[in-house]
């Protein structure tokens, strides 16, 4: 069993068996992380470029752990101290990168398609860690790797994602994968923050949190980004927590066997209450620490393909 | 692939089995220290069998792990399919354990290898000793086995196919020849 691809730039056109596939071996690393050594020796002599032009820290975090537990070489770029603020261009950095002989680039940019850019001047294997607001696949593989581990299937599950769908890679990429894996997907938001036309993907949409919470298994909420100019859909954060935040109140009133997710950083006191995130339904934590997992999986797979 | 031989019937199998398990009692004077650990797919199923003998004979349960060795494998660039991983079952603590590494065929000894060194990332056994069904030569490794139920020497276009109730139709161990030197 190999994957079909050979670079993760998303998951919009990606075979289930690819998904079964990478959420499968996932198992095989949880464990690992469990041993006194969490490392193995299956990427020595791999090279691994983590590209990142934008901040990140979870995301960059989890790359290099799991690069580093894989026994992978790695190197980290990141703009700031780079000779982008020489004046140098985005191909000339990556073809002079490659130079060095590498192997893979894991990429997160804060243009969309800068991934897929790369596999055309590049004969590295590239996976994509957040383009813009286009796709973050391995967030959304291991929010459903999360799910999956707490309520053993994705098939028929009802799963809503709450919060700023307009300008999410996360809840694009959790749609798509998740419609693949056969979960019927929902979203809850103000109107503002919907893209039109959502429902030709087969998205129902709510504008109801508490109806939400009602109807399905599993809310996975979204931080509200600031920085993506979210302040420009919502007349207040505050508002926004009254009308859609998710709150004890809301959980208890509603469905008290609902799992809620989050990728992480919170506003505490805007998508969610404090509450919340240190309470019983949440599994945020679980969440990164599964994240080490998938990304060893994506890693691995990708890595040792021929 | 044809069939030259069977080398081993259900019977025949169940006998090894008991002798494997009264040797590695004897050699450990008793099961209080050992911790069985089974090599993914049929060591562990052979695994599971001594482990019963080893109950029946001795009254005491010694812990049973299984092994997946394929993350230190040695091959990775040079295999043209790529292996399926499985997950490592092994929840108590080795170290200081006399551990019974248990597999089907032991052949070229790199697979015992990548075994090896996957154990030592789990603790510090007192001691490794190696258990194999069969032996069938061809080392690329200087690697032994202490306990063995059949030394079969076959050339490198024949091969071994271990037959176990578990996952296949009968209990027997096979010799067959294959076309391609290396299957």
């Amino acid at each position: 069993m190999s994957l079909k691809i050979n670079h993760l730039l998303g998951l919009q056109n990606i075979a289930q068996s690819d998904i079964q596939l990478i959420l499968d071996t996932a198992v095989t690393f949880r464990e690992v992380l469990e041993r006194p050594i969490k490392k193995v020796p299956t990427l020595k002599g791999t090279t691994v470029v983590n590209l990142f032009y934008e901040n990140s820290t979870r995301t960059r975090l989890s790359f290099e752990l799991a690069e580093k537990r894989l026994s992978a070489d790695m190197l980290n770029f990141s703009t700031s101290t780079s000779s982008t603020k020489k004046g140098e261009t985005f191909r000339d950095t990556v073809r002079n990168i490659e130079a060095m002989k590498i192997d893979m680039i894991v990429v997160r940019h804060k243009s969309a398609g800068v991934p897929l850019y790369l596999t055309r001047i590049s004969n590295a294997s590239i996976i994509n860690a957040g383009d813009g607001q286009h796709e973050h696949p391995t967030q959304a593989l291991l929010d459903m790797y999360s799910i999956r581990e707490k309520l053993g299937k994705l098939k028929g599950l009802k799963i809503c994602i709450v919060g700023d769908i307009r300008h999410s890679r996360v809840a694009l990429s959790n749609i798509y994968g998740l419609k693949t894996m056969g979960a019927e997907v929902s979203v809850c938001a103000p109107p503002t923050m919907i893209p039109r036309n959502l429902e030709t993907f087969g998205v129902k949409v709510y504008t109801d949190i508490h109806k939400a919470t009602r109807e399905n298994d599993v809310l996975n909420v979204l931080r509200i980004q600031l920085e993506r100019n979210a302040g420009s859909s919502i007349p207040s954060l505050r508002e926004y927590h009254n009308y859609f935040g998710i709150t004890s109140d809301v959980i208890e009133k509603n469905n008290k066997d609902i799992l809620i997710l989050h990728p992480g950083p919170i506003n505490r006191g805007v998508e969610m209450s404090s509450e919340v995130a240190d309470g019983p339904y949440q599994i945020i934590l679980d969440q990164v620490t599964n994240g080490v997992a998938i990304r060893m999986a994506v890693l691995y797979l990708l890595g040792t393909k021929n | 692939m044809i069939i030259k031989a069977k080398i081993i019937d259900e019977t025949g199998l169940q006998r090894t089995i008991t002798r494997l398990a009264h040797e590695i009692l004897e050699r450990n004077k008793g099961s209080e220290n050992i911790v069985l650990v089974g090599v993914r797919t049929r060591g562990e199923f052979l695994a599971r069998r001594i482990l019963k003998k080893i109950v029946e004979i001795d009254g005491n349960e010694p812990n049973l792990g299984i092994l997946d060795a394929t993350l230190y494998r040695d091959d990775f660039r040079t295999r043209l399919k790529q292996p399926q991983v499985s997950v490592t079952d092994i929840t108590f603590d080795i170290t200081d354990k006399d551990v019974i590494l248990i597999d089907d065929v032991l052949y070229t000894g790199r697979t015992t290898r990548a075994a090896l060194d996957a154990l030592m990332d789990l603790g510090r056994p007192r001691t490794i000793q190696f258990c194999v069904l069969i032996d069938r030569g061809h080392r690329e490794m200087p690697i032994k086995a202490d306990f063995i139920g059949k030394n079969i020497p076959t050339s490198l276009n024949e091969e071994i196919k271990v037959k176990m109730k578990e996952i296949d139709d009968e209990d027997a161990v096979f010799l067959v020849e294959i076309n391609n030197e290396r299957g």
